[in-house]
């Protein structure tokens, strides 16, 4: 039987969603509701197209040249593409097969689905800790903090290569305290490649727009440079490597 | 040769390896045999000297008072020519590189052999008043090009240009895309030179008397005299050019003084300079060797030449401008590629010509173009990303397609044109209009937006519903009627090209005889492609005026379109280009010329879209089209990869002038630091160069940048961006174009 799943999208890009030059899919669906989603339009399974992993196989194989010559590999986005497991970890093998580096973009909300066949066919984990407070974490995302912690530690466990990525949300995810948290606990972690400290933007918003959703963020401000150098020293005098 | 000549020679080739380029006439022969290449990276470059900042800052503030006014200055009453005016300087007691069009900095010269017409518009733009004299010269005794074509056009031809389906023709203005081969003056000084040319004008005299050959016999006097002409227009600035350049300081000078002299005579579309870094390198290298010079003073004599490439201007109409935006003199100059023999060609000249880029800043002139190969050394490849990063300036064309069709001694002319440099030149064509085309297929040869029979009437398209088979029938019959009358007016353009404004000096320094190529090329590219494939795919209703006239399309459902990496659409692109290639060759050209076509717009694509009416594609009447090949505004959803590997199926056998890509990017949508950019920018383009995709203008800006830019220009008096195959000052293109190009699809991320 084919595996098929829920696509959004797919896309080919360079230095967004992993090293290099990548072919990014985009599933639908996502557990979560982070307030400064960018993808709205990937919430809901229900909106996506059903597409075979044949399908998805073909249109990656256009592009495995290109990528083997440029450097880069594949990577499965979202939504949250742990919502959709078996197609996720049969995209990726059929991935590997094309000799393409595999990347998983995930919040780690449904790390538990993971199975170890999909971290084994995952050669790197762009895990987003949205924040460190549990409370602080609810607010953000409307979830539990506590399976992305955990999923996290597996990986550790495994030596599997991540990259951990931080969303800085003035007023939401900034606090000292929180980004401390984060840091001292990324630094009890192996394998962890660099932390990426994303500022928040609001490209977005044409989207809630689109979709008649109002954006909660709108009037939070993006965060200044000075902010943003903060953050990052804080990861770096914890001896991780940041971007 | 004299005895005296044969002496110098022995001392300025002194340290050279010898070779048959000795005895011949053979640059590239010398190069083989002399040039160093370089596999290391930038550390060793140096920044400008205290007199180069002088020098370019004395010039800057003409740049301000120029762009106020639109021209600084200009000689009514001189017809240029090489010897026309007295010399003419920056800063004489500073500058290292002597020479300037007239006699002062960024004054512009009169070159009526073109048309008249043409520079009495270009002076009245800018408040001038052509000098009477020169005036009744040129209308009572002497003929000019332009007028000489309007005596052939046919009724046809003249119907088909005003109504701009053939359109940008150089019938009023330069045909340009002639590189002559500079590098010769200072290899081997005039004296040797006349000695060659004058062989190959006694060889002619065995021929029979035929037109041909009374042509050849006529064109090679002229080019004589003008080389007479170069070496009294070097005498005037106190050189002796007769013989070899005997330092790298005199080889720059002398190599300029050839180029001077083109851009003297020549009022040409485009004005090339080659592929001279790796020629110059031998020189510079041997002075560095003996002691004679420093890596600072090698690269002031780089910087010196390239201020004054920098400078070169032509008078010029707002018609041009609306055509070629930004005041562009295509001072092309191709860097790198790999030899033949599998020795890269970069030496360290060719990292000191990029090296301009910051020593003056950003510049669209001279169009720095490097010749792409995934085997260029890692060192080179990454100076070339980082310039790209950090100035936007530089455009890449595939070496992997060039050196096998042409030769590794190659140059650019223009933005795409590839010619094997003193073998091959160009009769330049403009460029057809595609998409109207299609229009006038479905219309039975009117046109859309007058109403005008323009092509011969055959039954237009009357069904309420386009189907495909009926389309593709109509265009068939419409562009093999376009081919013809496109080359029938490129024929007598160029007849009267060669016969009233020959180009003297470049083809001095051209062999003879020279190989000539066609440079036919087609406008919508896209548009044609998209509407295909919306009237294949899905449904295209047709909106009729009162008169019939098919004026709008309604499109129903949904269509694959160009740009996205999908074989449905890009197919039919593919289809275009080879068909319309195959149409043209079917035409005898000019002088046996060889045809060729790109898919190459510069910023003309503006001017074409406002002349094209609405297309079944559902593109709205006036609207731009893409740039050359790009995929239509806003219609690539997959990201610019998918949106280039669909430009690089276009074959390139089918449109060897050349086929571009202009493309966007953000500085983030290439990294987060600047080593993750570079490493990203030359993975993009070695993929992009292995997939067989030709060319390359890589902008790397953010859109705010150019949207302040337009707002306060005095704060970006520098800014350049690429567009379809050269760079531009941004501040200097009409508010139309500067919104097109902001428009245009910017990728977030490549």
């Amino acid at each position: 039987m084919t595996t098929t799943g829920s696509v959004h999208s797919w896309d080919v890009a360079t230095a967004v969603d992993g090293p290099g030059t990548r072919f990014v899919l985009f599933l639908s669906g996502c557990p979560l509701r982070c307030l400064y989603c960018q993808n709205p339009d990937t919430w809901h399974m229900r909106d996506g197209h059903r597409t075979t992993v044949d399908e998805v196989a073909a249109e990656m194989a256009k592009y495995r040249r290109f990528i083997e010559v440029a450097g880069g590999g594949m990577t499965i986005s979202g939504g949250e593409p742990l919502l959709q497991p078996d197609f996720t970890a049969a995209v990726f093998h059929r991935a590997k097969q094309l000799g393409l580096h595999t990347a998983l973009d995930t919040s780690g909300f449904l790390g538990a689905r993971a199975t170890d066949e999909l971290l084994a066919d995952t050669d790197l984990v762009l895990l987003d800790i949205k924040s460190w407070d549990p409370v602080r974490y609810r607010h953000v995302t409307g979830g539990d903090v506590r399976p992305t912690l955990e999923f996290a530690r597996r990986l550790s466990a495994l030596r599997k290569p991540m990259w951990i990525r931080f969303v800085l949300v003035p007023g939401h995810t900034d606090a000292v305290d929180n980004v401390e948290g984060i840091a001292s606990f990324v630094s009890t972690l192996d394998a962890v490649e660099r932390v990426e400290v994303l500022p928040f933007h609001k490209l977005g918003a044409p989207k809630y727009a689109a979709l008649g959703i109002p954006f909660p963020l709108a009037d939070v401000p993006t965060p200044d440079a000075e902010l943003v150098r903060r953050v990052r020293r804080q990861f770096s005098d914890r001896g991780v490597p940041v971007h | 040769m004299t005895a005296t000549a044969q002496r110098t020679t022995s001392t300025a080739w002194q340290g050279f390896r010898a070779g048959s380029w000795c005895d011949q006439i053979d640059v590239r022969g010398f190069i083989q045999a002399n040039y160093s290449p370089y596999e290391g990276d930038a550390g060793f470059l140096t920044g400008p000297t205290p007199r180069t900042t002088a020098l370019w800052q004395q010039l800057s503030a003409m740049f301000v008072e120029e762009r106020a006014r639109g021209i600084r200055d200009v000689d009514t009453r001189t017809p240029s020519s090489i010897t026309a005016h007295a010399p003419g300087y920056v800063d004489r007691d500073h500058e290292l590189v002597v020479g300037l069009q007239t006699d002062a900095p960024l004054k512009r010269a009169i070159m009526p052999q073109g048309g008249l017409r043409i520079v009495e518009s270009g002076l009245r733009t800018y408040g001038y008043e052509l000098d009477p004299q020169v005036r009744e010269i040129f209308t009572r005794y002497r003929k000019t090009h332009n007028d000489g074509v309007f005596d052939a056009y046919t009724a046809e031809i003249r119907r088909a240009r005003k109504a701009g389906i053939i359109t940008g023709l150089p019938d009023a203005y330069g045909r340009g895309r002639i590189i002559g081969d500079y590098r010769r003056v200072p290899l081997y000084g005039v004296d040797r030179l006349v000695a060659a040319k004058t062989a190959e004008r006694e060889a002619l005299d065995g021929l029979w008397s035929t037109e041909d050959v009374i042509r050849d016999r006529e064109e090679v006097a002229e080019q004589l005299r003008a080389l007479e002409e170069l070496r009294q227009m070097a005498a005037s600035y106190g050189h002796d050019i007769s013989a070899p350049a005997t330092t790298g300081r005199e080889a720059v000078q002398w190599l300029y003084f050839a180029y001077l002299a083109a851009v003297k005579e020549q009022n040409g579309a485009a004005m090339s300079l080659g592929r001279t870094s790796t020629f110059l390198d031998v020189y510079l290298q041997r002075d560095l060797d003996e002691g004679r010079l420093t890596e600072q003073e090698a690269q002031e004599l780089v910087d010196g030449l390239v201020i004054k490439l920098r400078i070169v201007r032509f008078l010029r109409t707002p018609e041009y401008d609306q055509l070629f935006s930004g005041d562009p003199t295509w001072v092309t100059e191709s860097i790198g590629g790999m030899g033949s023999d599998g020795r890269p060609l970069v030496t360290r000249t060719s990292f000191r010509f990029l090296q301009t880029l910051y020593n003056l800043g950003p510049a669209p002139e001279p169009n720095l173009t490097v010749l792409w190969s995934p085997r260029l050394p890692e060192g080179f490849k990454r100076f070339c990303a980082k310039v790209s990063v950090d100035t936007s300036s530089i455009q890449y064309e595939n070496d992997d397609l060039i050196r096998p069709r042409f030769s590794d001694d190659t140059a650019i002319a223009c933005c795409v044109s590839a010619m094997r440099v003193g073998e091959q030149m160009q009769l330049f064509g403009a460029r057809v209009n595609l998409a109207k085309a299609l229009l006038y297929a479905i219309n039975g040869g009117r046109d859309e937006m007058s109403g005008v029979q323009v092509a011969p009437a055959f039954p237009p398209i009357t069904s309420e519903y386009l189907e495909p088979g009926e389309v593709r029938a109509a265009f068939d019959r419409m562009t093999d009627w376009l081919a013809r009358t496109y080359v029938e007016a490129l024929n007598i353009i160029h007849y009267m090209h060669d016969k009233y404004a020959y180009e003297r000096i470049e083809m001095a320094l051209h062999d003879h005889p020279v190989q000539r190529l066609l440079g036919c090329g087609i406008a919508g590219l896209s548009v044609v492609a998209d509407s295909l494939s919306a009237i294949e795919h899905a449904r295209v209703r047709v909106v009729r005026d009162a008169t019939g006239l098919a004026v709008d399309y309604v499109v129903e459902g949904d269509f694959p379109k160009y740009g996205n990496n999908d074989d449905r659409a890009d197919a039919i692109a593919v289809e275009l280009v080879e068909t319309f290639m195959k149409k043209v060759r079917q035409h005898p050209a000019h002088r046996n010329a060889v045809h060729t076509q790109s898919v190459l717009t510069i910023t003309s694509n503006v001017v074409y879209g406002r002349h094209t009416g609405n297309t079944p594609d559902g593109r709205r009447a006036g609207e731009p089209f893409a740039p050359g090949a790009n995929p239509m505004n806003g219609r690539d959803k997959h990201g610019l990869v998918a949106a280039a590997l669909s430009v690089a199926k276009l074959p390139y056998d089918q449109a060897q002038d050349g086929i571009s890509l202009t493309a966007s990017i953000t500085p983030t949508g290439l990294g987060h630091t600047p080593d993750e950019q570079v490493t990203n920018l030359v993975g993009v383009l070695d993929a992009y160069t292995d997939a067989g995709g030709f060319h390359l203008n890589a902008n790397v800006l953010n859109r705010e940048t150019l949207l302040d830019a337009m707002a306060h220009p005095e704060n970006h008096p520098q800014l350049t961006i690429r567009v379809s195959g050269y760079a531009v000052n941004f501040i200097r293109l009409t508010p139309e174009q500067q919104r097109d190009v902001i428009n245009r699809t910017f990728h977030e991320s490549l």
